[in-house]
């Protein structure tokens, strides 16, 4: 049975002009011990839909699921207290943006504590300790000294590392990450993943990690699921999904990357991600997809596990005829 | 390449139009999500057509002085006459009518004294802003001493220095208002003055006036108009109470704070006197206040997104 | 080899850091000599991590701010900042194309406020030229009466090219121009910059931490850390065979997007110190696995090496 299964989720947004769905129908299944990766550009839902089921949405925000199971239980239908002790202990979040994420205010060491306490309710001599053992498990070197530290006093990848230091506290079964190298620098970037990684390995704890880099997603995922306007539109074990993507849309996404150009020009996907006024009716890539036929303005539908679940009338069938064309009609 | 979209492309104008009535639609979500907001803006609008069309709805002059009707309680009480619905002063004027007549002078005085504070504020805090260094020191210290000062005092010593009277009540009030649009609007400048906008505006030769004037103030206006709104109240409480105090409006101007002065004596005797002009300051107050919190709601996080 | 617009030689920017009412105020090395030239219709990427002095030298380049040391020429002559021929010549393009662009101005009047206060050109005359710039960074004329937050993040850095586009120059810096754009949206504006390049024969400074973009698109490519010049050389030489221990675990550390060749990372241990701060000798010592007592003791020199030109001791093979 998976860790997390999620069906059917929607998000939706009140906002001037009328509700606004952020999420549409998504289905999101994560085993133990695997890294699944969301990927998608802005405003794909991607960081929506981990947000919502962690129940950190705000109150305009309206969210249906036929489905929203962690560990055999039911998320959507506890309480909010229940709930509270699950979110942040077996399930645990880490941002992009590791010195907004830590308070200002507080020493790193009382905030890894705070967790500490609130969640295991340990005393304080052993929370020093298990702070110290955190620290030193995601690579901080000298920890007892840096427990006094303030979050401005550590560069932004070490900061990082208290993130997930806290994150680690109450040893969770899944860890989301969303977008946690965006920050970085590269050479930074390359050791938090890495840590991710191997924590991930040694813990084995699932791993959901959201995020738009191509590149990071071939490097560290297993299984890639790929959104786009708020919806699933494909998902493939990573190295499937490099190889053939299903989707026009991915199969596009991935010829844009400038790293597999041949020549001067990039092969770029014309227009934009729709927002809230100019939603299409039928698929919602069918205005910027070079494959379009009529019956993608009615209507779309889900393909088959083997055509990677793609959300499309009319899949790519095998990598080499039809990639080479895609999203080309700049 | 370029973006397409399938739908006929609009005339300039429409999408002009377009433009403006999603920004009022978005304006207006927000500031209606604030129901005291709302309220208070339906009683400012009344007050402002009650100050506009006085001579229609006051039954009497205000100055006129019925000596056969000296304090009348309100209509609803033993003695009155529904004739001077809430009653009659020391010297026979309808209050009522009175009542009318002062929204005017409130009015204008809330919107005089704050045009002066904002015109002066801002540009004062827009130099300061802008220049920094010394200019900044010197301004910023001399906006404290003014800030450190209990403004109704130090209103009412320049008012003493300047002679009494309506006029030189509302400067007055105005230089006491100023250092709070000095303050504001050189912070949202220090905000401004390192977006990437701004530098733009430099590396295209803008000289420091054009940026000053057409690059950064139009994008600091937004908290200084919520300033001004609230100002608007503490100006008119102020008045009244330069008023109370013999050095505002002289009698018989039918000012709320004056004529609060002038009923003191009859507090025990008359309750109407005073009441009356206090709740009409105490709902103007109100009112603008609450409508400046929904002003506050509707302009800043718009502020926050761009 | 066509004559260069831009030539600077041993730019430098040092800042002045008050440490605190007891400490001596601090000099912050932002930039620390750096030379290179600038050619028509070619692309020069500056590439290094944050705090590497590499939007430094757009400031710099674009004369937002004076340097400490060093010339900077245009077409032989020193530059004179703040001058209108300077301003003729170089336009810069920012990163954050949600900041770069006046919230409360039209695109129309965005456009042509470098015209309004750099010519005399009447008001018919300016709106002709914004209309054919627009058009040809592949904006609708209807776009000239909107605001900039109707717009995505790819329209508006079109629109924000378009406005340095505006005076006609011969150099663009592009400060990190696609970092804040989606994939599918930075394709487009690549292929935008390549067009125009192509059509006006620009020169192209190209300020990025993406190195799977600077490969794309750059001619020549100059590594930078901590203020200095570590390694500089032809795009291709100098991904094909890295010189610099630095540009080395540069390269590796960048993700790449096919999981079927899963590279073996060069892992940097260590943070990059601070520029307040920086280490003796080779800025990049701490975090070097080749680094000798040489390395400790004495700053390197850029030198060239083979192909390339590369500040280090022990250059790699």
């Amino acid at each position: 049975m998976a860790l997390l299964n999620i069906q059917n989720l929607s998000v939706d947004f009140k906002t001037a002009g009328g509700l606004f769905r952020a999420v549409d129908s998504v289905d999101i299944a994560c085993e133990r011990g695997e890294i699944l990766s969301i990927v998608g550009e802005s405003g794909s839902g991607k960081s929506v839909s981990m947000l919502a089921l962690m129940g950190l949405l705000p109150w305009t925000a309206q969210i249906t699921a036929d489905k929203m199971e962690f560990d055999g239980k039911d998320l959507g239908r506890m309480s909010r207290r229940e709930r509270r002790k699950i979110i942040g202990k077996d399930i645990s979040m880490i941002f992009q943006e590791p010195i907004s994420s830590l308070n200002p205010c507080f020493t790193v060491g009382f905030q890894i504590g705070e967790v500490l306490k609130l969640h295991l309710g340990m005393d304080r001599a052993t929370r020093r300790k298990r702070s110290i053992e955190l620290l030193d498990l995601v690579g901080i070197p000298a920890p007892e000294t840096r427990l006094s530290a303030f979050p401005h006093q550590l560069s932004g990848g070490m900061n990082q590392r208290v993130m997930i230091a806290m994150a680690l506290a109450g040893d969770p079964k899944l860890l989301i990450a969303d977008e946690p190298t965006t920050a970085l620098d590269v050479t930074i970037q390359a050791q938090i993943l890495e840590l991710l990684v191997s924590l991930q390995r040694e813990k084995q704890m699932a791993l959901i990690l959201i995020t738009h880099d191509m590149g990071v997603v071939a490097e560290t995922a297993e299984r890639v699921q790929v959104q786009y306007a708020g919806q699933r539109v494909e998902e493939q074990p990573v190295l499937d999904l490099f190889e053939a993507p299903h989707h026009p849309y991915t199969s596009a996404l991935l010829a844009a990357l400038p790293e597999r150009a041949v020549g001067r020009k990039l092969p770029s996907i014309p227009g934009v991600v729709p927002g809230q006024f100019d939603r299409p009716t039928g698929c919602l890539f069918a205005p910027r997809c070079s494959f379009v036929k009529p019956d993608c303005h009615k209507g779309v539908k889900r393909q088959p596990a083997e055509l990677g679940h793609a959300l499309c009338n009319h899949p790519i069938a095998s990598s080499g005829s039809k990639t080479s064309a895609a999203g080309g009609a700049a | 390449m370029t973006d397409m979209t399938t739908k006929p492309a609009p005339s300039a104008r429409q999408v002009k139009r377009q433009t403006r009535n999603r920004m009022l639609a978005e304006f207006w979500f927000y500031f209606s999500e604030n129901r005291g907001a709302v309220i208070g803006l339906f009683v400012i609008l009344a007050l402002v057509v009650v100050a506009i069309f006085a001579p229609f709805f006051a039954p009497h002059e205000p100055t006129q002085q019925y000596r056969d009707a000296l304090l009348f309680p309100p209509a609803w009480q033993d003695g009155g006459s529904w004739e001077f619905i809430l009653g009659t002063d020391a010297v026979g004027r309808d209050i009522l009518s009175r009542l009318i007549f002062g929204a005017r002078f409130s009015l204008f005085i809330g919107v005089v004294v704050v045009g002066l504070a904002l015109l002066g504020g801002v540009s004062i805090g827009l130099i300061a802003g802008y220049f920094r260094g010394p200019v900044d020191t010197v301004i910023m210290r001399l906006m404290d001493v003014i800030l450190a000062f209990p403004s109704l005092l130090l209103a009412l010593v320049m008012v003493a220095v300047l002679g009494p009277g309506l006029l030189n009540a509302m400067i007055a009030i105005a230089i006491v208002l100023q250092p709070h649009f000095v303050r504001l609007t050189r912070a949202s400048v220090l905000n401004e003055l390192n977006r990437e906008y701004v530098i733009s505006a430099r590396v295209a030769g803008a000289s420091p006036f054009y940026l000053m004037t057409r690059t950064i103030l139009p994008n600091c206006l937004g908290p200084v108009i919520v300033q001004a709104t609230l100002s608007f109240s503490n100006a008119i409480l102020d008045a009244a109470a330069l008023g109370f105090l013999g050095m505002g409006a002289q009698p018989p101007t039918p000012e709320w704070g004056t004529m609060l002065a002038e009923a003191r004596e009859f507090i025990l005797r008359a309750w109407w006197v005073v009441t009356f002009p206090g709740l009409a300051i105490l709902i103007t107050v109100l009112a603008i206040n609450l409508m400046g919190d929904g002003l506050r709601d509707a302009l800043d996080p718009k502020l926050k997104r761009t | 080899m066509s004559k260069p617009v831009v030539f600077g030689q041993n730019l430098s920017r040092y800042y002045e850091v008050s440490g605190g009412v007891f400490k001596k105020p601090g000099l912050v090395k932002a930039l620390d000599g750096a030379s290179f030239t600038l050619e028509p219709g070619k692309t020069l990427a500056v590439v290094g991590e944050s705090g590497c002095g590499k939007s430094t030298l757009a400031r710099l380049v674009s004369m937002i701010e004076p340097p400490s040391g060093g010339t900077l020429e245009i077409d032989g002559k020193p530059a004179v900042v703040g001058s209108v021929e300077h301003r003729k010549t170089v336009q810069i393009v920012f990163q954050n194309p949600f900041g770069s662009l006046n919230p409360r101005h039209k695109v129309g009047t965005i456009l042509e406020e470098p015209l309004r206060l750099n010519t005399d050109m009447d008001a018919q005359a300016r709106r002709k030229r914004a209309e054919e710039t627009m058009e040809r960074v592949g904006l609708r004329l209807e776009h000239y009466e909107r605001y900039p937050h109707m717009f995505s993040g790819g329209q508006r850095q079109r629109i924000a090219i378009a406005r340095a586009l505006m005076l006609n120059p011969r150099v663009l810096v592009l400060d990190e121009p696609v970092s804040a754009l989606d994939l599918s949206i930075q394709a487009q504006v690549l292929n935008l910059l390549a067009d125009l390049q192509d059509e006006l024969g620009l020169a192209y400074m190209f300020i990025s931490h993406d190195l799977s973009v600077v490969k794309h698109i750059a001619n020549e490519v100059m590594v930078m850390y901590l203020g200095k010049v570590v390694e500089a050389g032809k795009t291709t030489d100098l991904f094909e065979k890295p010189r610099h221990p630095y540009t080395a675990a540069l390269l590796s550390a960048t993700p790449k997007a096919d999981p079927a060749k899963k590279s073996h990372r060069i892992m940097l241990t260590g943070e990059l110190p601070s520029p307040l701060n920086p280490p003796k000798g080779c800025a990049f010592n701490p975090r070097c696995a080749y680094a000798t007592e040489e390395c400790r003791r004495s700053a390197p020199k850029l030198e060239a090496v083979g192909v390339t030109q590369v500040a280090c001791f022990h250059p790699l093979g």
